[in-house]
């Protein structure tokens, strides 16, 4: 019961600073920009071509915070395999899928795939990216688990496709490394801004993301299912 | 229009109250896990009210989608009744 009114207290709390917070800045963008914000939004188009400037902040000028992210995330899936290896359970009766989930997932399946590999492509042009696409990508492979009796993807191409990735992704930065002096800087050619190829190395980073984040995310899955 | 987004934001955040009430006493997994999902979709929309369409489409893709699953799967190994 104590613990229960502490937890209220805390959310309560909570809750009004946040709501301080909305209530001072409310009508949202209209304050002027300051310093690095100001930055990224004038020059952000011209330094590195990608019309999104979230995806810009992301992959270059904050490119170490993503490259900590996925190795926080290959870490975490790669403790879950270790926790859950070995811990299978007895076979229990599994209820049997009806024919609308089956027919379903089996036509939707490839249409939940195109639409996570347009996520990431178009990253650097329209909201979105790496991270939102492996998850969409997942989903439906999630999606496939629950509804398919015989649906199993190879465990070794999911961890191929992962190191792969992870390996490309630190590949490019190191690139930057050699021909500009700087880690993940954007070598490739800017382009137009606005069309599919443009915006340097955004789409590439984003497209190795998306691929690995997606074996991840359905290597966790599966090992969940399996126990 | 500004004032029916006003409302409709209003609406919504009822809605996730009581959802999130739904998710702290409910003694049923399977209900907290897919009120949980519920307050993920309401939170994406109001992301994209606010103008963030990046979080909106991240928020929608893992914490209504993945976040549901691999809970539906944490439930199966715990059991689906909580108890005292």
């Amino acid at each position: 019961m104590i613990r229960k009114i502490v937890a209220f207290i805390f959310a309560f709390y909570f809750g009004f600073i946040l709501y301080s917070f909305i209530y001072t800045h409310f009508p949202f963008g209209e304050r002027p920009l300051k310093g690095v914000a100001a930055h990224y939004v004038e020059k952000g188009v011209q330094e590195e071509g990608a019309t999104n400037i979230v995806t810009s902040i992301v992959t270059l000028y904050r490119g170490f915070d993503t490259l900590g992210e996925v190795t926080v995330l290959f870490l975490a899936a790669t403790g879950l395999g270790l926790l859950l290896a070995g811990w299978k359970e007895e076979e229990k009766e599994k209820p049997e899928p009806t024919l609308i989930m089956e027919t379903t997932t089996k036509y939707l399946f490839p249409l939940v795939l195109l639409f996570g590999s347009y996520i990431f492509i178009h990253g650097h042009l329209t909201p979105g990216g790496g991270f939102p696409a492996g998850v969409v990508i997942a989903t439906g492979y999630f999606m496939m688990f629950i509804a398919q009796k015989e649906f199993k993807p190879s465990e070794y191409l999911l961890s191929a496709t992962e190191s792969f990735a992870g390996t490309l992704y630190v590949i490019t930065g190191l690139l930057g490394l050699a021909l500009a002096f700087s880690f993940l800087a954007n070598v490739a050619p800017l382009g137009v801004p606005n069309t599919v190829f443009s915006a340097g190395i955004i789409p590439i980073i984003y497209i190795i993301i998306g691929f690995k984040v997606g074996s991840e995310m359905t290597g966790i899955l599966q090992h969940m299912k399996e126990v | 229009m500004h004032s029916l987004i006003l409302f409709m934001v209003l609406g919504l955040s009822l809605v996730l109250v009581v959802a999130t009430l739904v998710i702290w006493l409910s003694k049923d997994l399977l209900v907290a896990i897919l009120a949980s999902a519920i307050v993920s979709l309401i939170a994406s929309i109001f992301f994209l009210v606010l103008q963030a369409p990046d979080v909106a489409i991240t928020e929608a893709a893992i914490g209504a989608g993945l976040t549901t699953g691999i809970l539906l799967y944490a439930m199966k190994i715990a059991g689906r009744y909580e108890d005292d």
